[in-house]
């Protein structure tokens, strides 16, 4: 990894520099903006770490390769943006069925399609979330500035090995092409985790069969185990077992062992919502405007909090409904799409506080001040409550 | 008595019997290679993968390649399935990405004898970029491709291997697209080992099998299989005993042919199906390349 240290550092710069120090020793992906310069940094470092580095044919091989190279025992990431991101979410969910540990950073950029390339959005929040088909448990992080670039691409690889699924890294064009401090820590300061390994020995191994946390432990390709792994649905020795009772012992494991353990994942910040009467929901970019925005609509006498979902999934649900129970009137969810994050808000609200949205159709964040603006109407009474459309 | 495996019923001590024996023991030569808790398998009377994955097991075994440094990925389909009845670490992934799946696993532990195993429809349409480009590399694996002319699986649909004319579930007034020659894609797409032969030719297949183990790089071996489930009934080669026969009776054994000149008609019972090794050259892979560029990095920037 690179020298502990003080650096002036691009936003994916940090990004794989964060992968090189978590461990990370293969790399496939695809061009794209704005996350071409991860794969950049990548090619120029990893002969110096002994790294594989692959440029793949396209987003569906860089993904299926980074799973391949999962199971070879390495840690393995790959990094793209929307589009790209859309291709890769057949083998997102074969790299959650086949609980596989691995990284996805998605660096979003303006959608729907080839939208806008260079510039920023969030429209991608909820594909982290739906975007494979069937039902899964997920977990993403949504870092505001280059220094958690570096810190949760790290963390996105602990969390992918202690829990054995794809962790997605959700940057955004914003946060990713900002040049900023980023402290390298030392190296003996940085916790990694691995996998963890079967005690047993192969002939009484089940490569399926969870501990109590929920996750199995992971026999790599080459051990001795003979593992076998498939998309299907699988009984605990790896064998496919298409019927209703294997299904029901699989995927709701799959989903409980992010659910169960949400203590143990969830990450959140809040500023000044202790006596706030209305909290600003935002992160990636948007946190670092929303920060302005609380203190500003502060001066102007409004008592304003700010909460800040770090991983997005899982949601800070309870700590949403908490706050609603416990007097604030309003929550006001900035984001750089027309409407994601925000049912989710509404939703664990239930309906003890109004919802309101301040959409941006990407291109650029927010100004604190338009934040303000929408906080200033909203106590006049002049914007209702956020549905369906509203602008 | 294990838990997961039937192979410790016939052995007090597995492992120990292994070793005495060598390798197997006793019940079927390829038992070491098997999930025997996994048979019967999946496909239908008068296939040949059957015959196709015994003779991959023979290759391995008279390679003396163990199953532990064995790993087989398969796609989805009839061949797909194959993936899931090998003793080795064996993978049965999305459509069309066994190859990329494949290229990282190989890369990530290039001590891993990796072979994928799959079909025309998974490897040349869904995966034909996948396949192309790892050709390209030179990524070093296997890649036997069965070919049955169709999508079997899903009900004998045409695929990019079904010849023209060919009455199929999705062209039932008869194919109109032109198929892939695939030695000739492979050939050109940069497969150091280009080989075609028959599920009836079995001694010839194991053979090439044996070289495409030992050999570095890329390579690719088809072997045409009966579908009579889903084509062959259609198209007329009639049961699996039938296609065979007419795979026995049409093929001629003709390595020194170009691979451009090597394109099938089995729809046309009087056609000839060129069988051989066509390609067998040498060519660093993406491994050595990649490594010695690496190391030229690591002399310039002084690190070790």
């Amino acid at each position: 990894m690179m020298e502990p240290g003080t650096y002036f550092m691009e936003g994916n710069t940090a990004c794989a520099e964060g992968a090189i120090a978590a461990g990370c020793t293969f790399f496939a992906g695809y061009p794209i903006t704005p996350a071409s310069e991860i794969l950049e940094r990548i090619a120029e470092r990893f002969p110096e770490i002994h790294g594989s580095t692959l440029q793949m044919e396209d987003e569906l091989g860089s993904i299926a390769s980074v799973l391949g190279a999962a199971w070879a025992g390495r840690k393995a990431m790959t990094a793209t943006s929307g589009p790209g991101f859309s291709l890769m979410m057949e083998n997102y969910g074969l790299g959650l069925m086949t609980e596989t540990p691995c990284v996805i950073v998605d660096v979003m950029r303006g959608g729907p399609s080839t939208g806008l390339p260079t510039m920023v959005a969030q429209g991608d929040v909820n594909q982290t979330r739906w975007g494979t088909h069937g039902d899964v448990g997920v977990v993403v992080y949504a870092p505001s500035s280059p220094q958690e670039l570096f810190d949760y691409t790290i963390q996105a690889f602990n969390t992918a090995e202690k829990y054995r699924l794809p962790v997605v890294v959700l940057s955004d064009e914003m946060v990713s092409h900002m040049t900023e401090k980023v402290e390298v820590p030392l190296e003996d300061e940085i916790e990694l985790v691995d996998r963890k390994k079967p005690e047993e020995p192969p002939e009484d191994h089940l490569p399926f069969r969870p501990d109590d946390d929920l996750v199995p432990p992971m026999a790599n390709a080459g051990e001795g185990y003979s593992i076998h792994v498939t998309g299907l649905t699988h009984d605990e020795r790896g064998h496919p077992s298409v019927d209703e009772e294997t299904q029901n012992m699989l995927v709701p494991r799959l989903i409980d062992k992010i659910r169960k353990n949400v203590d143990d994942i969830l990450e959140y910040e809040e500023y000044k919502t202790e006596d706030a009467e209305k909290v600003i929901v935002a992160y990636g970019s948007v946190y670092r405007t929303a920060v302005e925005a609380v203190d500003m609509a502060r001066e102007k006498g409004y008592k304003v909090g700010l909460l800040r979902p770090k991983t997005i999934w899982p949601f800070p649900e309870e700590r949403i409904y908490d706050l609603a129970r416990e007097g604030i009137d309003d929550f006001i969810v900035a984001e750089i799409n027309f409407g994601q994050v925000v049912y989710e808000v509404e939703r664990t609200t239930g309906g003890a506080a109004q919802t309101h949205l301040v959409p941006r159709m990407g291109g650029n964040i927010h100004t604190p001040e338009e934040i303000v603006e929408r906080i200033e109407a909203i106590d006049r009474g002049e914007v209702p409550p956020f549905k369906e459309g509203e602008r | 008595m294990s838990i997961r495996r039937s192979r410790d019923w016939f052995s007090p001590d597995y492992q120990e019997q292994r070793e005495e024996d060598g390798i197997g023991h006793g019940l079927h030569p390829l038992d070491n290679y098997l999930r025997k808790d996994r048979i019967p398998h999946i496909w239908c009377p008068g296939c040949g993968l059957g015959v196709i994955l015994n003779s991959y097991l023979r290759a391995l075994k008279n390679s003396e390649i163990s199953p532990e440094e064995t790993a087989m990925i398969s796609g989805i389909g009839c061949t797909g399935r194959a993936a899931g009845y090998v003793d080795v670490d064996s993978f049965h992934v999305t459509h069309g990405r066994a190859i990329p799946f494949a290229t990282g696993l190989k890369v990530g532990n290039r001590d891993l004898v990796t072979t994928v195993f799959s079909g025309d429809g998974d490897l040349f349409a869904i995966g034909g970029n996948h396949f192309i480009h790892a050709a390209r590399r030179n990524v070093d694996f296997n890649v036997i491709c069965v070919n049955n002319f169709n999508y079997g699986m899903t009900g004998g649909q045409a695929g990019p291997t079904t010849p023209k004319g060919a009455e199929t579930s999705t062209t039932p007034w008869g194919g109109f697209e032109h198929p892939f020659n695939l030695p000739a894609v492979s050939a050109g797409a940069g497969a150091v080992y280009v080989a075609r032969w028959t599920s009836y030719h079995t001694d010839k297949m194991i053979e090439s099998l044996e070289e495409a183990l030992d050999k570095e790089g890329f390579c690719f071996i088809e072997v045409l299989s009966p579908c009579p489930t889903g084509y062959g009934r259609k198209v007329g080669l009639g049961t699996g005993k039938e296609t065979m026969k007419h795979f026995k009776e049409n093929s001629k054994l003709q390595p020194e042919a170009a691979p451009s000149e090597v394109a099938l008609d089995p729809k046309d019972p009087e056609s000839d199906i060129i069988i051989g090794n066509f390609v067998n050259r040498e060519a660093p892979t993406y491994q050595d390349t990649r490594g010695k560029v690496f190391e030229e990095a690591r002399d310039k920037l002084g690190v070790e």
